[in-house]
């Protein structure tokens, strides 16, 4: 029994899922961005599967892929300074972290 | 990687990345969180990527997660109080996250590459282990120079950004 590429995508998706399901279904605003760090992480897991997939010539994995991983690992970092900055100033104007009660927007 | 490793920590991931969801505390969401991140440092390390493996131990299961803890009992967030369901969004959530999944065993089941076992690293010999270090960091800084200049600068615009954020006043 070996591993096979569809095994690391079928986790990846799942993950991905399991992200988007927490999205939708969560209404603490803070868990809704927990969720979607596991999105961009499952997205980085099919990255790396397919960096480790497509071996080149020369013997070595494709590592396009992973310094692309690195770039999301970058760039979600800073997007969860940002946005923990922007839920800690919106809890300082209206108390609350839960989204129906944050309805300003609505239509 | 030993498939029952990859099993092992594909399961663990997942049951755990359901309870980041499932959670009422924040608290306990959180930590479910650093042990997904955890278990896919393991998946890296099996896809032998331990740059990265490294990479999701120290800023995610470190900075990251300290950074959502340190947030959650700042504001004092307590476990949610029990609402009425919004039924919409409970049977939206569950029929989308459904489809997808099924979606993707669809398109899984038709990928012609994908039922074919991941191809040795002929570059290294037998109990040498690959320099990726070494390898990523050439790619990174010869091929994607101009981009991680910009990330670069996109890091010092969010750090200016979070302290605009935080200040008391916004004017």
């Amino acid at each position: 029994m070996t591993l096979h590429l569809n095994d690391y995508l079928l986790v990846s998706g799942l993950l991905f899922a399991i992200g988007f399901a927490g999205v939708l279904l969560r209404r603490n605003i803070i868990i809704i961005f927990m969720c979607l760090e596991l999105m961009l992480n499952a997205a980085n897991l099919s990255l790396v599967a397919f960096s480790r997939f497509n071996v080149g010539p020369n013997g070595l994995p494709n590592f396009n892929g992973e310094v692309l991983v690195f770039f999301i690992i970058t760039v979600a970092a800073a997007e969860v300074a940002v946005g923990l900055a922007i839920i800690v100033a919106l809890f300082r104007s209206r108390q609350t972290t839960h989204v129906e009660d944050i309805n300003s927007l609505k239509f | 990687m030993n498939p029952i490793l990859f099993w092992f920590f594909a399961f663990l991931m997942l049951a755990f990345g359901v309870g980041v969801v499932v959670n009422r505390n924040p608290v306990a969401s959180a930590l479910s969180l650093v042990v997904t991140f955890l278990c896919l440092a393991a998946l890296y390390v099996g896809l032998d990527a331990y740059v990265l493996a490294a990479l999701q131990v120290v800023v995610y299961a470190g900075a990251v997660m300290v950074l959502f803890l340190f947030i959650i009992m700042l504001l004092d967030l307590r476990a949610e109080v029990r609402r009425k369901f919004n039924k919409i969004s409970l049977i939206g959530g569950a029929v989308v996250a459904i489809a997808f999944a099924a979606q993707l065993i669809g398109v899984l089941g038709r990928h012609p590459r994908g039922d074919q076992p991941f191809p040795p690293l002929t570059a290294i010999g037998p109990g040498e282990q690959l320099n990726d270090l070494k390898l990523v960091g050439e790619t990174l800084f010869s091929s994607h120079n101009l981009p991680f200049q910009i990330v670069g600068v996109l890091i010092l615009v969010a750090t200016i950004g979070v302290i605009v954020i935080s200040k008391r006043e916004l004017k």
